[in-house]
């Protein structure tokens, strides 16, 4: 926080910002990774096949940035892969086909969303559970309840109005072709938590994140903010969920390993770990190199299992950047008082 | 463990913190053994049959390796969760090495537990060196280990020759010998974290790595060798595995064995962000979910809502273990064993004393 305004009011000359490790750097490897995608395949950038991938990216996208918003607060919600195959499953098992239950089954969705989010979020401020066991929690809980409830596999399926989001789009488009629905909703989100982190809840929520003693001695309500951010993030996992259900239907192993895949997108921004630090255009980029590079990936015909590998090098790699970058304080290790401190302040927030 | 008389009332209030905790921990597994086969008993079965008995160790000798090196880590403040991943590629490279031949046991042996040792190495430098978040760094090389299994290894690999076999069905009485393994591995632990300085060290880094540092402890050594050995016991676990399957299984990673480990530790009363804790507790832990899983077992509990109750039981344990540590400077006494404690209340936490006496603690020793 302390940094922030000063690097907004006077952005740095290109080239040092480009070795930052922030939103400059993600967006070189993005052009780069592009830039090979276009070598290997040139077609890729002749509109339908931009769009494809702009279809297949957005849910992503929008985990990433429900993601950052909790990992600024300080926190991680490691639930919302989980949310994402659960909703996916009560959307199939609810709708079963049905056209007419389309709009009840998704609001209903999206409150599931609200009480999981509240649920994470009131056990981490009020009971003092480390997010990382909170959500964990939270993971095995819907992993097993939603299995229980449909007896171990989905049972039902998506109605058609369910998957125009995740499937449709606007057709016909001279040179685009097809734009997709997915596409505008994860620019559409992107921007509202720009505004978002712009507003006063934004700058609580970033304050929070870098020190949520300070925040609360000047008039922060940490444990609200830190709820929201919990409640934003499960809101657009309900949202990637609807996406990701109609683009990709109903299986047993959606949203499987999405938790990683969003954080390993939000440290790819140069988000720092422990929070406080980091832009929500960063996390959105970090998921579309994520997303560009396993596309990369396919054109080269190496096998998918090796997605996760890289998956772990890039992420290792992009903290360690950003950790190089000389902060005082490590990342993810909250500056905390002295321990020394005598005992003498009850009603502190945790930490 | 005896403590100078210098400061009675801190060392006191310090000693009841610890043993209070592990005490309580016992206490609740006490409780959970008397309750379950109470519950048991009321449904017409009984908990401690022969089969059940060695059903429970059994499944708290696999969970305990993984627990006591998960535990040295997170009194480190830093964290592990690759330790599923590290089992997977270690009953592989066990599987593979000894290859059906009872000769190449030891070699198959030395090899895993090589192989993890450096793969600790790796995690402990990333975390230490480059700094990365401990949560991410092991993320990320259980990921590429991951993508390797992925690649490589579709089914079963290699054989253990029914020598090493052994070591997974043996058992002394209703005692299988790879739980007394662990127990005596959970016993040397114990000593090592109370009796030498790297034990006593890591604890240090843990409570707060940057005192440690002024304190003249190399704050990066004990989270190296706290990652080093919790790949080990890993590899442990991976070589129990092996022998039980009789081949590598690359797929085991599936079974959540981290976030398991993970929740033994805690609910052991070992606290998640360093410092506070031991191995006594976390074998507690073991126990309390392996006591968890076998009356489940009995019950014939939904396999989906055990991962419920799993979940629920580790939110509140923590919960609870939150609550009864209100002021979180109150039980924060680093040192309650060894060496002189902390000179009278320094109010200033950079006042220029501690260095010197933490020093010639650790000198002298």
């Amino acid at each position: 926080m302390t940094e922030t305004p000063a690097r907004r009011s006077a952005p740095p000359a290109l080239p040092s910002a480009l070795g930052r490790g922030g939103t400059a750097t993600v967006l070189l490897i993005l052009v780069l990774i592009f830039v090979v995608i276009a070598t290997q395949n040139p077609s890729f950038f002749q509109g339908p096949p931009l769009m494809a991938f702009a279809k297949k990216a957005a849910p992503l996208v929008i985990l990433a940035v429900g993601q950052y918003l909790v990992i600024v607060s300080g926190e991680f919600d490691l639930s919302v892969g989980s949310l994402v195959g659960a909703q996916v499953v009560i959307a199939a098992r609810l709708i079963d086909g049905e056209e007419g239950m389309t709009l009840p089954v998704i609001v209903l969705m999206l409150a599931f969303g609200v009480l999981v989010g509240l649920v994470n979020g009131l056990v981490t401020t009020f009971l003092g559970v480390p997010s990382i066991i909170t959500t964990l929690g939270m993971m095995l809980v819907l992993f097993g309840a939603v299995r229980f409830w449909t007896g171990g596999a989905p049972t039902g399926s998506l109605s058609e109005a369910f998957r125009v989001p995740g499937r449709g789009g606007i057709e016909d488009l001279p040179f685009l072709g097809q734009l997709p629905w997915a596409a505008l909703i994860a620019l559409a989100l992107t921007v509202g938590a720009v505004f978002l982190m712009r507003s006063p809840f934004g700058r609580s929520l970033m304050a929070t994140g870098d020190n949520d003693v300070a925040a609360a001695f000047s008039g922060v309500r940490v444990r609200r903010v830190r709820i929201l951010a919990f409640v934003g993030s499960a809101l657009m996992a309900t949202v990637a969920a609807i996406l990701i259900g109609g683009y990709a239907g109903v299986t047993a192993q959606v949203g499987q390993g999405l938790e990683f895949t969003a954080i390993t997108a939000v440290v790819l921004g140069g988000v720092v770990l422990g929070g406080g630090r980091g832009t929500v255009v960063a996390a959105a980029l970090g998921a579309l190199t994520v997303e560009a590079l396993f596309t990369l990936f396919n054109q080269l015909y190496l096998p998918s299992t090796i997605q996760p590998s890289v998956q772990g090098l890039i992420i290792i790699a992009a903290v360690a950047y950003a950790a190089r970058r000389g902060d005082l304080r490590p990342p993810g290790r909250p500056r905390r008082r002295p321990d020394h401190e005598p005992e003498r302040e009850p009603g502190t927030p945790r930490r | 463990m005896s403590a100078p008389p210098a400061s009675p009332p801190a060392t006191v209030r310090a000693l009841w913190a610890r043993t209070g905790t592990t005490g309580l921990v016992y206490l609740a597994l006490g409780l959970l053994l008397v309750l379950s086969t109470l519950y048991v008993a009321s449904r017409g079965e009984n908990l401690f049959t022969t089969a059940n008995t060695v059903d429970l160790f059994t499944r708290s000798s696999l969970l305990g390796f993984l627990a006591i090196g998960q535990t040295l880590v997170i009194l480190c403040r830093s964290l592990d969760l690759s330790v599923g991943y590290v089992a997977a590629l270690s009953t592989v490279v066990a599987a593979t090495v000894m290859a059906g031949d009872p000769a190449r046991v030891p070699l198959g042996i030395a090899a895993t537990l090589g192989l993890a040792a450096l793969i600790g190495l790796a995690n402990g430098t990333v975390v230490t060196w480059l700094r990365v978040n401990p949560f991410i760094a092991t993320l990320g090389t259980g990921l590429i280990i991951k993508g390797y299994l992925d690649t490589n290894f579709q089914g079963p690999a290699g054989a253990i020759p029914s020598a090493f076999q052994a070591f997974g069905y043996t058992r002394i009485g209703v005692f299988p010998v790879s739980t007394l393994v662990m127990l005596v591995l959970a016993g040397a632990a114990v000593v090592f974290l109370h009796r030498t300085r790297t034990g006593y060290h890591m604890y240090a880094v843990g409570g707060d790595a940057e005192v440690a540092r002024l304190s003249g402890v190399r704050d990066r050594v004990p989270v190296i060798t706290a990652h080093v050995l919790c790949s080990m016991t890993a590899g442990m676990a991976g070589l129990l595995l092996a022998s039980r399957f009789g081949t590598g299984s690359a797929l085991v990673y599936n079974n959540g064995y981290e976030l398991e480990a993970i929740a033994a530790v805690v609910l052991g009363g070992t606290y998640l962000l360093g410092g506070r804790g031991g191995v006594a507790g976390t074998i507690a832990g073991v126990f309390i979910l392996a006591t968890l899983d076998t009356v489940f077992n009995v019950l014939a509990v939904d396999p989906f809502v055990k991962d419920v109750l799993r979940g629920v039981i580790v939110i509140t344990a923590v919960a609870i273990y939150a609550r009864g540590r209100p002021s979180r400077s109150a039980v924060r006494v680093r040192f309650p064993s060894g060496g002189p404690p902390p000179p009278a209340p320094p109010s200033d936490p950079g006042a220029a004393p501690a260095p010197v006496t933490s020093g010639t603690e650790g000198g002298g020793r």
